[in-house]
């Protein structure tokens, strides 16, 4: 069983009917009782970085996810739930993150040489340009599309940099460090390719290929 | 890199997928959900949902047919038609929708798309405007195209962008139902007026027609059509296998 995190931030409907999908059971929830007792955990997120930190710390589950990640079992942020995992963050003022993965999250037109002429926020369907193939992305290919809708972006998170796309600049798309991982994307927005991304991190075999539709 | 968005727009009315050719002729085309998930497979980069019900019952089928579809396509949905208030809002956003488009509602009260950004964020905010030339300038349109409103439209399009619209569908009744390709002047001055996604829907007949418009206008980032796609004249696959080919980034499946 999946437990995705509730704290209040975001709509959660599509990434529970997307793990339902691939066969794996999911339920949203606040309980740390129920949290622990998941096999996997989600940290969902969209909006800004300093409300969610702070929703996050006046329910108390930042420490139940941090508690979870000490567990030792897979825990993977999405969107602005990866950005949470990091040490901090650059946006609107300087905001403490969970410290799971090195790094801080800097508004995406501050990286260095990035290109001007380009939109913020970033919106739609990028290539992912994979660097560790395992675990997440054991099932898909290097020149991917998945679905990406941000306007910050993690930076120096060093050998946890697990996929990067190329937007203006190379932005990380996702995370790995041990039982911790992150997407930058939505895996659930993201056709078949996202869902090879859940099936793998739920240790669900491929689906060989077949189109879910 | 980033691709061109291909986005077929579902107008659905009683549980059932309908089409208007210049907003009238409506006929009847396939289920939504069965639809959806053809699209989905076929290569759409996301999905509209278009609500044109007239009553509460109707209202609660599309509602049912909305989450249907969510459970079952996973690509990016937004629902517009019928979108008046924030309780608008949260009532899609609840069954599945990731995006929001107002239209009329925006016309109706400007402060709707600012209370909707500030509460759920401007990626989840998107503006269509209903635009046609009127004495040679371009006029914001209500009530699904039927009703001038005397506004000109580039400046409600920056209007509503700066009260956080985080994208901005531009519909050219002028080409609509034509068939002989999109509305490339009105584009050109909607994209240099505001820096937020553009999506650019009306008189797509053909794949050239797509091809044409993201060379010419680079800045266009989607293009909406709907009965090229619901009759078959334009196979989502062949669209963006040739846009591929004229090196236009697509995203293949």
């Amino acid at each position: 069983m999946t437990a995705i995190v509730d704290y209040g931030v975001g709509n959660l409907f599509s990434l529970c009917c997307s793990l339902k999908y691939i066969g794996e059971e999911a339920s949203v929830t606040s309980s740390p009782d129920e949290i622990m007792a998941a096999d996997r955990l989600i940290l969902p997120g969209v909006g800004a970085f300093g409300d969610a930190a702070e929703k996050l710390r006046e329910t108390g589950l930042d420490g139940v996810v941090k508690a979870f990640a000490a567990t030792g079992k897979p825990l993977m942020g999405i969107c602005l739930g990866m950005q949470l995992l990091f040490d901090e963050s650059e946006e609107f003022g300087l905001h403490k993150g969970l410290g799971l993965i090195p790094g801080r999250v800097v508004p995406i037109d501050s990286l260095e040489g990035w290109d001007r002429r380009l939109k913020i926020p970033h919106i739609g369907w990028n290539q992912l340009k994979i660097i560790k193939k395992e675990p997440l992305f054991a099932n898909v290919n290097d020149g991917d599309c998945v679905y990406f809708v941000h306007s910050f972006c993690g930076v120096g998170c060093g050998e946890a940099l697990a996929a990067v796309t190329e937007y203006g600049a190379e932005i990380t798309a996702a995370v790995q460090l041990g039982n911790v991982c992150g997407c930058q994307f939505h895996p659930e927005k993201s056709g078949q390719v996202g869902l090879e991304i859940l099936r793998a991190f739920c240790g669900i075999s491929a689906s060989g290929g077949e189109s879910p539709c | 890199m980033i691709t061109k968005r291909i986005i077929p727009c579902l107008d659905v009315r009683d549980g059932r997928v309908v089409k208007g050719v210049n907003f009238k002729d409506l006929g009847d085309v396939a289920s939504p959900v069965k639809l959806a998930e053809y699209y989905s497979g076929a290569g759409a980069d996301e999905l509209v949902f278009y609500d044109i019900t007239a009553s509460a019952e109707e209202r609660k089928l599309f509602t049912e047919i909305l989450t249907e579809t969510a459970s079952r396509v996973f690509i990016p949905l937004t629902v517009g038609g019928g979108i008046n208030t924030v309780d608008d809002f949260d009532r899609v956003l609840k069954c599945g929708a990731d995006k929001v488009s107002v239209n009329s509602g925006a016309i109706r009260d400007p402060s709707l798309v600012a209370k909707a950004a500030e509460r759920y964020g401007s990626q989840c905010v998107v503006l269509s405007v209903d635009v046609a030339r009127v004495n040679g300038k371009f006029h914001v349109f209500a009530k699904g195209g039927r009703e001038d409103t005397g506004m000109e439209a580039i400046g409600w399009i920056k209007r509503c962008v700066e009260n956080g619209a985080g994208e901005v569908v531009v519909n050219s009744i002028d080409t609509d139902g034509v068939k002989k390709g999109f509305d490339l002047d009105l584009l050109a001055k909607v994209c240099m007026s505001v820096r937020v996604p553009i999506i650019a829907s009306g008189g797509a007949g053909s794949i050239g027609d797509f091809i044409h418009l993201f060379r010419t206008l680079p800045q266009v980032d989607a293009g909406l059509a709907a009965s090229v796609f619901h009759f078959g004249e334009i196979e989502i696959r062949d669209l963006k296998k040739k846009m591929e080919e004229a090196g236009v980034p697509a995203r293949l499946v």
